[in-house]
């Protein structure tokens, strides 16, 4: 018995629909024995991760606060992949967005006026667009492989800002302890709830999903970064620049990332230290794709996975699982959302020898 | 066959559904609950609090409940799980890394009720937060001393972590003791930025080995560096944990990392109602610091060694008392003069005989 994967001539409607759901039982199928496995009772633990999560106001807040960068560099990164474009760099551009926005409060710490916090946020958009034009202009130039460079830049960018926090940026009253001064309150995001931690970058990440979503499906850029995308050769004929794009793309991607980048130092961390990159450049690549590259997916693939990371951290709080059981299961999801996407535009075939070939 | 296989997953997941929710809310218990850094299972630093904790549970059966989380990250990542243990019910947190500072004490400001406890740093900002650390630094004398006479190259290796003062204090203490065996006795140092990093640390030794040095120590948390050392025949020290096993005919001794008395008097004050804020900082002499036995070496190194314990432990030998040298060459003590506890915890330089430049 062989298994083929054939492509639709048309893609598939009722699996567009389906597949979330397919996806979902198929966790619940396997994360039932996989707990079940673990000695622990599997509908307890499946409650405390989907469900839990959602009776708390403290814990929806948190899911709100850990989706937030995650939505706001995967719509750029949308639009990105959408084009042709392999920005695999987000997390480096996250960085230098942060760093970039800090320059004040790093500084200017004195300088305190209701101006600061937009001069941040706009400086570290400008940052994170500008550390991706570097891969952006190195292709549209000389036809380099943007996935590695950007990959590489990543790097750069975390001994980069690493060198920052722990040597010329470094708190003088800190101990030696790597990162900045805290800022201060005219440099520091606040919160949209009164005692609450989620703060303005949640708001920056609907409007942008928002804003996106209607340049996407609405105006000639949205249609110029499909046709380049899925027809570069259409796209020439049509008189669309294949290497403007490029640059668009990125530079789009880019702020995008910075701004979460930013918002993050200034809303959550309220300082830069070392522990900025945890990876969301990487993470919202997934989250990306589990939106379908649509922003409005976007928002709410960028929501589900934050929740099964507070989830998570509740199962092993709760259930005193390890924290690789909880990634498992965090995989089997992924893995299944991605795998029943996969069928929207592939049919799964079967063949019982040569025989019955053709049979499908 | 299968269809019968796919009927009874069905009921077992309906069943496992409809299972009725434990809450567990049992009598009137303590709750005592732990975050760490690394895994358990890493036979270094987080072993030895885990073991501390069951030390916990072993002194007082019933009356105690204990939880925990491993492989937290050391950042604003760390707010919730910290805050989660909180929520849960428990009445004493211990937080056991460096970079849990921040959060501990935020988290602490949140729950009055509930007693914190930060492990290696320095902050306490609210009365219901306490901070202790052990004298590591006594240990590494004695290892310095032993690394001295049974080094032929007369170069040791040292896998660092981060450029914190107690990291620093700890490699300073090392060169302190091996100089006073040999005052041409040299260091190398390589930093690996991570507590937690098995193929990294590994890396790290392999390359000192490569660079001549004979004797490998550490500061970081996993079993790594004492395995290639073991592979490539030098000799090691163990960190945090009796590594001999991992190093039967490698391991000269280990600092050990007793925490169980300082748990079980915690908890048992928190039983009590006797919680009061604290700032512990002990060692040898209090049974915090413990060496391993010492290991495939001569009589007459085991023995100096014994003498050393001895000595620091009834306080007749101090590492850090003077004259010593700044790398620079300048004199930080005067003969004789003891270092004070501020320079002490905050120290940002190496002593004479580091043959490295201290990431600043």
């Amino acid at each position: 018995m062989t298994l083929f994967l054939e492509k639709r001539a048309n893609y598939s409607r009722l699996f567009s629909a389906l597949s979330p759901f397919l996806a979902l039982g198929l966790t619940l199928v396997f994360g039932t024995i996989m707990f079940t496995v673990l000695g622990q009772n599997p509908a307890e633990a499946l409650y405390i991760y989907f469900v839990l999560p959602l009776t708390d106001a403290y814990l929806i807040e948190q899911i709100v606060l850990k989706a937030t960068p995650l939505i706001l560099i995967a719509i750029g990164l949308s639009v990105c992949f959408r084009s042709g474009n392999w920005n695999i760099g987000a997390e480096g551009q996250y960085l230098i967005g942060g760093m970039i926005g800090s320059l004040i409060p790093v500084y200017f710490n004195d300088f305190q006026s209701p101006i600061v916090l937009p001069l941040m946020m706009v400086m570290g958009m400008l940052g994170g667009a500008m550390y991706a034009a570097v891969p952006a202009i190195l292709k549209s130039r000389f036809g380099t492989n943007e996935i590695l460079t950007s990959l590489m830049l990543v790097y750069v960018a975390q001994q980069f800002v690493d060198w920052l926090v722990r040597t010329p940026w470094r708190d003088p009253q800190g101990m030696g302890f790597p990162g900045t001064k805290r800022f201060n309150e005219s440099a520091v995001l606040p919160d949209l709830l009164t005692n609450g931690e989620a703060h303005w970058g949640t708001v920056f990440a609907v409007v942008a999903a928002i804003g996106t979503w209607f340049m996407l499906s609405k105006t000639m850029k949205g249609f110029e970064v499909t046709v380049l995308g899925e027809c570069p050769r259409a796209g020439r004929f049509a008189g669309f620049d294949a290497k403007k794009m490029t640059i668009f793309a990125f530079l789009f991607s880019g702020a995008l990332a910075g701004l979460a980048g930013i918002a993050e130092v200034s809303g959550s961390v309220e300082k830069l230290d070392d522990n900025l990159s945890l990876g969301y450049g990487f993470t919202a690549i997934i989250v990306a794709f589990l939106g379908r590259l649509n922003p409005l997916g976007i928002l709410a693939a960028g929501l589900i996975l934050a929740l099964s990371y507070i989830g998570g951290e509740e199962a092993q709080i709760v259930l005193q699982i390890s924290n690789r059981a909880t990634n498992v299961f965090q995989g089997l999801l992924l893995f299944f959302v991605l795998a029943t996407d996969t069928l929207i535009h592939y049919r799964i075939r079967l063949e019982f020898g040569s025989s019955v070939k053709g049979a499908s | 066959m299968k269809k019968k296989t796919a009927m009874a997953l069905a009921a077992a997941i309906t069943m496992a559904f409809t299972a009725q929710v434990s809450t567990a809310s049992a009598a009137k218990k303590t709750k005592a609950c732990f975050v760490y850094i690394g895994p358990v299972g890493d036979f270094g630093w987080t072993y030895q609090h885990d073991q501390g904790r069951q030390a916990v549970e072993k002194a007082f059966g019933d009356e105690v409940e204990t939880a925990y989380l491993e492989s937290v990250p050391e950042s604003s990542e760390a707010q919730r799980p910290i805050e989660g243990l909180a929520r849960s019910g428990c009445n004493i947190i211990f937080t056991t890394s460096f970079n849990y500072m921040d959060p501990t004490n935020k988290a602490a400001k949140k729950f009055p009720d509930v007693k914190f406890e930060h492990a290696t740093g320095f902050k306490r900002e609210y009365p219901n937060v306490s901070n202790y650390s052990s004298k590591f630094y006594q240990g590494r004398y004695v290892q310095g001393q032993i690394a001295a006479k049974m080094s032929k190259t007369g170069v040791a290796g040292y896998i660092a972590s981060f450029p914190i003062p107690e990291v620093v204090r700890g490699i300073n203490s090392f060169i302190l003791g091996a100089q006073s065996v040999n005052p041409d006795f040299k260091l190398k140092v390589v930093w690996v930025s991570t507590w937690f990093d098995p193929p990294k640390e590994a890396d790290a030794a392999k390359a000192l080995i490569d660079q001549g040095v004979d004797i490998v120590t550490q500061h970081t948390d996993s079993t790594a560096a004492m395995q290639v050392a073991a592979e490539r025949g030098v000799l090691a020290f163990g960190q945090a944990s009796d590594m001999i096993k991992f190093g039967p005919k490698t391991q000269l001794t280990a600092i050990i990392d007793d925490w169980a008395p300082y748990y079980i008097s915690r908890v048992k004050a928190v039983m009590d109602g006797t919680w009061k804020q604290v700032n512990v900082w002990e060692g040898m002499a209090e049974g915090n610091v413990v060496m391993a036995p010492f290991t495939n070496m001569p009589d007459d190194v085991a023995k100096m060694a014994t003498e050393t314990v001895a000595k620091i432990t009834s306080g007749e030998l101090e590492p850090f008392t003077g004259p010593v040298m700044k790398q620079d060459g300048t004199v930080w003590l005067k003969a004789g003069e003891r270092a004070d506890i501020g320079t002490m915890l905050g120290m940002n330089f190496y002593v004479k005989g580091v043959d490295d430049k201290l990431p600043q």
